[in-house]
């Protein structure tokens, strides 16, 4: 028996507990992205959610202008923090479409009394469908349509101040 | 009001409630059963009681209802979330060593024993 072969064991061990060590100090990101990056917004229709602003359709991003679609919901905390970032890129001159996901028209109203109303359109998503076809896993949530109704970028949580140039400057790319 | 409840009568909400058939309600439970919550990644969808996983309980029935096969419903939900969505993953690059190792493995074994019985035939 060849002598080396009595350190395979140790070795096969230390490669076990290295690949262990790794995955405790440096756990993997466990977001969820959507496979529809880089893919056409997937066709729906949903119903106006507040009264005043129309409803949102997959043809309102194929009319030649980059837009942002943002998965918001009144009941989530989050959202509340991304609120007066999305009024900067409103006063930035982007427009931002909305899916209210499982939410009522007066919670709505009273989030958007509150925080801002950055919103050209709010649509309503009471079950969740679009969220799921769109490969989104919660809220907040925001994706960037390019001029032909391509998804060109998916943020996943709320949006942070140092997250508005990198937004803007995908919009502008995405012309 | 009364036209509101009918109607909601009529739809169940499929996040709760069986299927009528029980050969599509066993399908549907068992494809729920292989499908990843996606905010408590470590629980299925059936097992879990998060919003979105009742959502995701209702398009399961819905789309078994409708005659799509689990197949159908899982190769959709794996177009939009990655097979991370899937307790069941195809087979791909990162996955091949899961099949492999196995089959290396008792190879591995055989030749190893082949050596031994060989030696002690001698």
């Amino acid at each position: 028996m060849r002598r080396w072969l009595l350190w395979l064991p140790l070795c096969a061990f230390g490669v076990i507990v290295a690949v262990v060590a790794w995955g405790l100090y440096r756990p993997a990101d466990r977001t969820v992205y959507s496979r529809l990056v880089g893919q056409p917004l997937p066709d729906f229709t949903l119903a106006p959610m507040v009264q005043g602003k129309p409803g949102v359709s997959s043809a309102d991003f194929r009319q030649g202008t980059p837009r942002l679609l943002n998965v918001f919901a009144s009941w989530c905390v989050p959202c509340i923090a991304e609120a007066p970032h999305l009024m900067t890129l409103k006063a930035a001159g982007v427009p931002i479409d909305a899916v209210a996901i499982n939410d009522k028209p007066d919670a709505v109203t009273r989030f958007l009394r509150r925080n801002g109303d950055p919103y050209a359109r709010i649509g309503d998503d009471r079950h969740s469908r679009l969220q799921l076809a769109l490969g989104s896993s919660g809220v907040p949530e925001t994706f960037v349509i390019d001029a032909r109704g391509r998804i060109v970028k998916q943020h996943v949580g709320d949006i942070r101040a140092e997250d508005v140039p990198i937004l803007l400057q995908t919009l502008a790319a995405a012309k | 009001m009364i036209a509101a409840l009918l109607l909601a009568a009529a739809t169940p909400n499929l996040a709760y409630t069986q299927l009528r058939d029980p050969a599509q309600e066993a399908d549907a439970r068992a494809l729920m059963e292989s499908i990843r919550c996606l905010v408590c990644q470590g629980q299925s969808i059936a097992d879990s009681d998060a919003d979105i996983a009742g959502e995701m309980r209702a398009l399961v029935r819905g789309r078994i209802a409708a005659g799509q096969t689990p197949r159908q419903v899982r190769d959709w939900l794996v177009a939009r979330y990655g097979a991370y969505v899937t307790y069941d993953p195809p087979l791909g690059w990162a996955t091949a060593p899961l099949w492999l190792a196995p089959v290396a493995l008792l190879a591995l074994g055989a030749w190893v024993a082949r050596g031994s019985f060989r030696r002690r035939g001698r």
